[in-house]
């Protein structure tokens, strides 16, 4: 039994890793950890970080990026940035209507206009058309993954979540100014968390290794020390900012979040007495049977 | 064979016996619960309840899903964010799902690499494993088309991928390819059926799980000794055995509960751990995902299916005495299906006369190999096809077939086993002592064999 017992464990632990690792296969470029208020099995979203968040999406990321899956009307949702529902209307109102896809039902052909954005309405699509659009960011936090370590197992995940938030604090903070190495017309900017982008061949060394990290973004710096002014009174710094935001985008993302936690939350605390208590029923109903001399389980 | 003795269902009242002589269904229940059970099973004979639950979640918060899903390449991504967002504790029941599936391969692995180690596949247990088998199968090929649902990037090209090793098939490969995909690529067509028969498996299953009990109802359950339950009187039976309700019921109700809460620690904390963040992008036919890398739990076999690269001197060999029919591509394809074959075929290749593994000092080391060699696939499955890592698959994949083809019949003939106890109960009362007369509900107290 033991012996089945050291082969279950074992299974179980690389299952466990395996889970992670993966994940572990993608970019190299380092991802910071910052510490987020929602991590781990008791984090929360800080719902003051999420409005601050809220407002460098609206004067900085909207302009290129939509939020095409997230209903306008959540934003006074318990658990996300909670603005009272006057400010959501009047928030809803504010947008610039110029896509058809995600707001033709606000066409008033008649008229040849569009109504205006209702609270019920979800945030307009900005259409990926290759025209200078980023990609949409309504699940961009968990459709990316962060640290995987220690050693790509994965096990920082566990405790921490996907680290979606981290890659994209990450990349709006990894700007930095190009290596020497680089041509002067590399197309895009930059960035030492971007992976994926374009690499030039003179910063690759002879064993074909990248001598810097990250590549180049098509999307400009977008967020600068003090790109925005906060009511209350944050920090407004490029890193501040950037956490700002990815928390908000985390929230896009996975708005059901703390819900999701509390059911866990209790869920465990449930189950775990229904346990006990049928340990307690198991161990009576075989104690005639097993008898007084018990050797070993 | 016939079934192990035990008391049968009595219709006492005028109602029952009305009902009993024209459908004996309570009788049916009734000795379905009660089935003489060995009573030295270990905590490894939990799984099979744990994935007839997992069969029911999985069904139940299925067809909730539904309500919501939408299958069609334009909707289907967004209809899911609806169920996440928009639906009444949606998202729960999609992480239920999600994870749900995650944990049924869990169980089924463990299940069947119990069931290998005790040799539960041996006679007259054949029916039942090759049931199980089917129903891994079934199983596989279930979660692989409701992966493909959510249309995010992994399921648009996994499923590209995979419909893609049906094309390796000589001759005929590209036709049975565009045969089910519905087209010429993973488009609307491919997403229908598959939901189509992603609702519909779950049934089949339901009914080969069924097929599977009534099978090792038939036979009685093996049990870690391998020895049978004696059958000769009922009196003798009952010494070895305990009805099903409710010792092994509690028994198996108390392990899914503390499974339970590990379940849902990791869908409440952390429901995405075990999912791909490429799938929350929605699907691209224009943008091909950097690593596209399986479910963990199709790992082992991906990489059985990889290792087998035109580099590998078998491949080439076969390849050229084929005259080039069975390409590199399809050799993956054969050994993938192929290591699924040889483990179904496990109760033929299995030579020994000694059912458990308990008493097989060699083969339990070569059984613990097996479970390294499955861990290691299925860690090399996620690693990207380069540098040393198909050289780890193909070692892992060979060994994968050296077991069932050449050491699980050799080692019936060179392995001098031990002795097991001569019945269950013996067993039983060394672990446990004799209890004497303590048996409350059992009509006879258990009493030493000899």
């Amino acid at each position: 039994m033991t012996f089945v017992k050291s082969i279950v464990l074992a299974s179980a632990a690389v299952v466990g890793l395996s889970g992670g690792a993966a994940l572990a296969a993608g970019g190299e470029a380092h991802v910071h950890d910052y510490d987020f208020s929602f991590e781990g099995p008791f984090g929360t979203y800080d719902q003051m970080q999420l409005q601050r968040g809220l407002q460098v999406y609206t004067e900085i990321c909207s302009s290129c990026h939509g939020l095409r899956y997230v209903p306008i009307r959540t934003l006074s949702d318990e658990g996300g940035p909670q603005l009272p529902e006057d400010q959501v209307r009047a928030y809803a109102a504010q947008f610039p209507i110029n896509d058809e896809l995600s707001n033709n039902h606000l066409y008033d052909a008649e008229n040849d206009v569009y109504g205006p954005l209702k609270e019920t309405d979800n945030f307009p699509a900005v259409l990926t058309d290759g025209n200078g659009y980023g990609p949409d960011l309504s699940l961009m936090a968990k459709a990316r993954a962060g640290f995987h370590g220690p050693y790509g197992t994965g096990i920082n995940q566990m405790f921490k979540g996907m680290g979606g938030a981290e890659y994209i604090a990450s990349l709006l903070a990894g700007y930095e100014e190009a290596p020497s190495c680089a041509p002067d017309d590399m197309d895009g900017s930059y960035n030492a968390v971007f992976a994926s982008g374009g690499y030039p061949e003179e910063c690759i060394d002879e064993d074909g290794n990248h001598m810097y990290p990250g590549s180049w973004i098509s999307m400009g710096q977008p967020i600068y020390d003090d790109s925005v002014e906060y009511a209350d009174g944050a920090p407004a710094d490029v890193e501040a900012i950037a956490q700002d935001v990815a928390a908000f985008l985390m929230w896009t993302a996975e708005p059901k979040m703390m819900a999701r936690k509390q059911t866990g939350l209790v869920g465990v605390l449930f189950l775990g007495f229904l346990t006990v208590l049928l340990y307690l029923t198991n161990k009576r109903i075989w104690a005639p049977v097993k008898g007084k001399g018990k050797a070993k389980a | 064979m016939s079934g192990i003795p035990h008391d049968h269902y009595e219709p006492k009242t005028k109602g029952e016996k009305w009902l009993h002589s024209r459908l004996p269904v309570v009788g049916l229940l009734y000795d379905t619960l009660m089935i003489p059970t060995p009573k030295n099973l270990n905590w490894m004979w939990i799984w099979g309840i744990v994935l007839t639950f997992c069969l029911a979640l999985m069904i139940v918060t299925g067809i909730v899903m539904v309500m919501h899903y939408t299958p069609h390449v334009d909707l289907a991504f967004a209809s899911v964010e609806h169920l996440m967002r928009n639906v009444n504790g949606g998202h729960m029941i999609r992480y239920l799902h999600m994870n749900g599936a995650s944990l049924f391969f869990v169980a089924v692995y463990l299940h069947i690499f119990r069931g290998l180690y005790y040799g539960s596949y041996k006679a007259p247990r054949e029916v039942t494993w090759i049931i199980g088998m089917l129903i891994y199968l079934a199983m596989m090929a279930t979660a692989f088309m409701g992966y493909v649902l959510p249309w995010g990037q992994m399921s648009f090209w996994g499923a590209t991928v995979i419909t893609g090793l049906f094309g390796a098939v000589p001759f005929v490969g590209e036709s049975i390819q565009t045969w089910l995909l519905g087209g010429p690529a993973v488009d609307n067509a491919t997403l229908n059926r598959f939901f189509s028969l992603h609702y519909l498996l779950p049934f089949v299953i339901a009914g080969l799980v069924i097929v599977h009990i009534w099978a090792f109802h038939t036979t009685g359950n093996n049990n870690p000794t391998g020895v049978e339950v004696r059958r000769t009187s009922k009196a003798e039976a009952e010494k070895d055995t305990l009805p099903f309700w409710p010792y092994f019921v509690m028994k198996d109700l108390f392990a899914l509960a503390l499974i339970m809460v590990v379940f849902f620690a990791i869908v409440g904390f952390m429901p995405n751990y075990l999912g791909h963040p490429d799938n929350y992008i929605e699907a691209n036919p224009l943008s091909t995902p950097a690593h596209i890398v399986p479910e963990w739990y199709f790992l082992p076999f991906y990489a059985i299916l990889r290792a087998f690269d035109s580099e590998v001197w078998l491949v080439m060999l076969v390849d050229w005495a084929t005259f080039g029919i069975v390409d590199a591509k399809f050799f993956g394809v054969l050994a993938m299906f192929g290591a699924i074959a040889v483990m179904a075929l496990a109760p033929w290749l299995d030579t020994s006369n000694v059912r458990s593994g308990r008493y097989r000092p060699m083969f339990k080391w070569w059984f613990a190999l097996l479970c390294v060699d499955f861990m290691v696939l299925m860690w090399v499955g996620a690693m990207p096809a380069e540098g040393i890592y198909p050289y780890i698959a193909l070692i892992g994949a060979a060994f994968w077939f050296f077991y069932f083809l050449v050491m699980l019949p050799l080692l019936g003939l060179i392995e001098k086993p031990l002795a097991p106890p001569a019945t269950i109960e013996d067993d039983f009362n060394a672990h446990y002592g004799d209890a004497g007369h303590g048996g409350g509900s059992s009509a006879t107290a258990p009493t030493p064999a000899e």
